[in-house]
């Protein structure tokens, strides 16, 4: 806290070698949010056992859910000879003890560094017999010096489709969704309406049922929700898929097609009403299924409640920090709502979220600051440059929203203070509302309790 | 007791010269100690008459963390003592680490306190320092002089030139200083002259120059040093010419590297590259 308020507004050194407050976390806790949502799945860590402790409760501070996972528990032995020897017994272990229907199995730095070679260790495992029949282990690389949690989410569930996905020749008319790095309520949310639409889709993964599940009195080590190995397998004959994250979901998209010459739409995660929209219209033409009255109707709530309270949003100043998908969607549905995005920053690098940014920001008045590979010390001084009327992002930026008396929406990963994330989404047409609840919560709240007397109202 | 760290481009000859030199220093009467920093555990073949048994790593691997000196380090040519760090086979693993690993363990083990009245450690190391794990060594005041063994074979140049390097870096950090250069001779032409020249360049000497003759070869298939199986060869005085040589060094020195194109153009002067 302390430590914040000495935040300098100048930006008196250019940065290159230092990150402050990172806004972001690394590569393997995508990779086991991805993996949990396989049903039946055991995430493993191929590595030492803090790595997959972190890992673990990393992700159950945000869900408050269980985690459980499997690790190498690396010794000194295994990081000199390899950690082959290791990850034979784990797998066998794991099989003979919690008989998950999978075990997905991502590398830490220290296997990547010793050049741990997955490929040919769980082949070994499975000519070796340690795979019992019907059985599946699929793994993936996710070294947490490159890249992100975001990262680590599509290598896993790039991971699944090179593993899992077959073709038998023949198309079974369903269609595939691949949600980026997102809530088990978001992910719930991108299936209701697909459900509403009539639409057959697979969609994996599907966190949803898994780390949303419910307080039953009974622990389950597997709850009900996933996506089924039988599900994954059956990408490979799907008439098209849609991958909803040019970040998390794109390249398991581009691999179906590629392998299987299943096309693939690849879209923004869909946050707002044009990204909603166009996330109904590549249902709709793969699906072959017309948009029903049901989804015309949560639309129109969102175009009326916008209309409605158009002038509360208008020409408010935000402050984001968040994972690219979810920047690139929030940026495009404040547009729509006539705010402000007046300093973006993500920790995930590539450089072609700058280009989508600019792109969504053409028409904003004003300058639009961003910063990627960023931190949340950047965004901080440039809050303290000139302010903001809102600041979204994941819990971490409570430190900047006392600091700097400024409302905060969490958002994001992680949320380890607050409830409702897992539970309530923030895409689709719902979601968008959801999202203008609390953008109008937070303005309206904060400007009854700063008006003046005379400038007090029932209604603004 | 000299902690003393061998380098060099990878067949030099590193492991043959080390073995004959510290026989030649245990001739001499002092008692010296071998630690081998090459996954293969081939340096102290010559010292033990056949390939040591039990690596330090493939003892940590089995007994864990229970090991005992006595397993490790086993007594070799008059006395000498001699462990091997092992590693994993080519292809897996981090021999890197494996260095780093041994190396740590050896010192918990209490291989080099006093009471074992050493008068020499060796560290022979694998070819080129390819990652952090074989330049330990050097690391943190381990050894504190370094000979790099050497030829007039360019690439062999090249790799001394590159060991320079890396010993500057860790000379300012841990005090450590090159010794001087070996030469190892593989009879190019003007070799003598060559590297005494790049030793010149390199702030450094050429501390001894070591002919090309069959008998190391003949020793070797005996699994033996020179000193050991033919002590009258005139080869053996080479030996022990350079353990007295080592034995008597004052000049240590931190090096110079060169930039490529001088290296290059040493070559060219010295007709090599012509």
């Amino acid at each position: 806290m302390a430590m914040l308020r000495h935040t300098p507004a100048e930006i008196t050194v250019d940065r290159t070698a230092l990150t402050i407050n990172p806004a972001k976390t690394c590569q393997p806790v995508g990779a086991m949010y991805a993996a949990l949502g396989i049903h039946g799945c055991m995430p493993h860590s191929h590595g030492s056992q803090g790595c997959c402790a972190y890992h673990r409760s990393a992700l159950t501070r945000h869900y408050k859910e269980p985690v459980t996972a499997a690790t190498s528990s690396f010794t000194e032995g295994s990081s000199v000879f390899g950690g082959q020897a290791n990850l034979l017994t784990a797998i066998q272990n794991i099989f003979s003890v919690y008989e998950p229907e999978v075990v997905a199995v991502h590398t830490t730095c220290l296997s990547e560094t010793i050049g741990d070679d997955m490929t040919q260790i769980v082949e070994k495992a499975r000519t070796e017999g340690k795979v019992p029949a019907g059985k599946h282990v699929i793994y993936c690389n996710t070294p947490s010096y490159v890249g992100s949690h975001v990262t680590g989410y599509s290598n896993m569930v790039q991971g699944m489709v090179k593993n899992l996905a077959k073709s038998t020749g023949t198309k079974n008319g369903k269609v595939n969704v691949i949600p980026g790095f997102c809530e088990p309520s978001d992910m719930a949310e991108i299936k209701r309406l697909a459900k509403l639409m009539g639409a057959d889709v697979t969609m994996f993964p599907d966190t949803s049922g898994v780390m949303d599940a419910p307080l039953t009195g009974k622990y389950e080590m597997f709850p009900k929700g996933g996506a089924t190995v039988e599900e994954i397998m059956s990408s490979g004959d799907a008439v098209g898929t849609i991958a909803l994250g040019q970040w998390a979901a794109a390249a398991p998209a581009k691999y179906l097609d590629a392998e299987f010459k299943v096309p693939c739409e690849i879209m923004g995660l869909p946050f707002g009403i044009e990204d909603t929209d166009a996330y109904i219209m590549a249902l709709s033409k793969m699906s072959g299924k017309a948009v029903p009255a049901s989804i015309d109707f949560e639309r129109g709530q969102v175009v009326d409640v916008l209309s409605d309270y158009s002038q509360y949003f208008y020409g408010k100043r935000v402050a984001l920090a968040g994972d690219p998908d979810q920047i690139i969607g929030l940026t495009k549905f404040l547009v729509e709502l006539d705010m402000i995005p007046a300093y973006i920053v993500s920790g995930t690098p590539g450089n072609k979220l700058e280009k989508a940014i600019r792109e969504i920001t053409k028409d904003v008045p004003g300058e639009v600051k961003f910063k990627c590979p960023g931190d949340m010390f950047l965004l901080h001084q440039w809050i303290k440059q000139e302010p903001v009327d809102l600041l979204i992002g994941n819990s971490y930026m409570k430190y900047i929203a006392r600091d700097e008396d400024i409302p905060l929406i969490r958002h994001g990963f992680p949320i380890v203070d607050r409830f409702g994330h897992s539970m309530f989404p923030t895409v689709g047409y719902k979601g968008a509302l959801r999202l203008m609840e609390k953008i109008l919560d937070a303005l309206l709240t904060r400007r009854d309790r700063d008006a003046s007397e005379t400038e007090f109202e029932l209604v603004y | 007791m000299r902690k003393i760290a061998i380098y060099g481009k990878g067949g030099i000859g590193k492991s043959t010269t080390t073995q004959n030199t510290v026989a030649g220093l245990a001739t001499l009467g002092k008692k010296v100690m071998v630690v081998g920093c090459d996954p293969k555990a081939d340096s102290t073949r010559l010292l033990l008459g056949g390939l040591q048994q039990k690596t330090v790593l493939d003892t940590l691997r089995e007994e864990g963390e229970d090991v005992e000196l006595e397993d490790i380090l086993k007594p070799g040519f008059k006395g000498t003592m001699c462990t091997e760090s092992g590693g994993p086979e080519p292809g897996v693993g981090c021999a890197g680490r494996g260095i780093i690993t041994s190396i740590n363990l050896l010192e918990q083990l209490g291989a080099y306190t006093d009471d074992k009245k050493l008068d020499y450690v060796f560290y022979d190391v694998l070819g080129d320092v390819v990652c952090g794990g074989f330049a330990m060594p050097i690391r943190e005041g381990k050894a504190q002089e370094i000979y790099i063994v050497v030829s007039g074979e360019m690439m062999a140049m090249y790799a001394a030139n590159n060991i320079c390097k890396g010993i500057v870096k860790f000379a300012e950090a841990g005090g450590v200083r090159l010794g001087g250069l070996i030469c190892n001779s593989r009879k190019v032409d003007r070799e003598l002259d060559l590297i005494t020249a790049l030793a010149d360049r390199l702030g450094t000497q050429m501390i001894h120059f070591v002919p090309r003759e069959n008998q190391v070869q003949r020793a070797e298939l005996n699994r033996k040093t020179v000193i050991d199986f033919s002590p009258e060869h005139p080869q053996a005085n080479e030996y022990l010419a350079l353990a007295s040589k080592i034995q008597d060094n004052q000049k240590f020195v931190i090096p110079t590297p060169l930039p490529i194109e001088e290296l290059e153009s040493l070559l060219v002067e010295f007709g090599i590259a012509n």
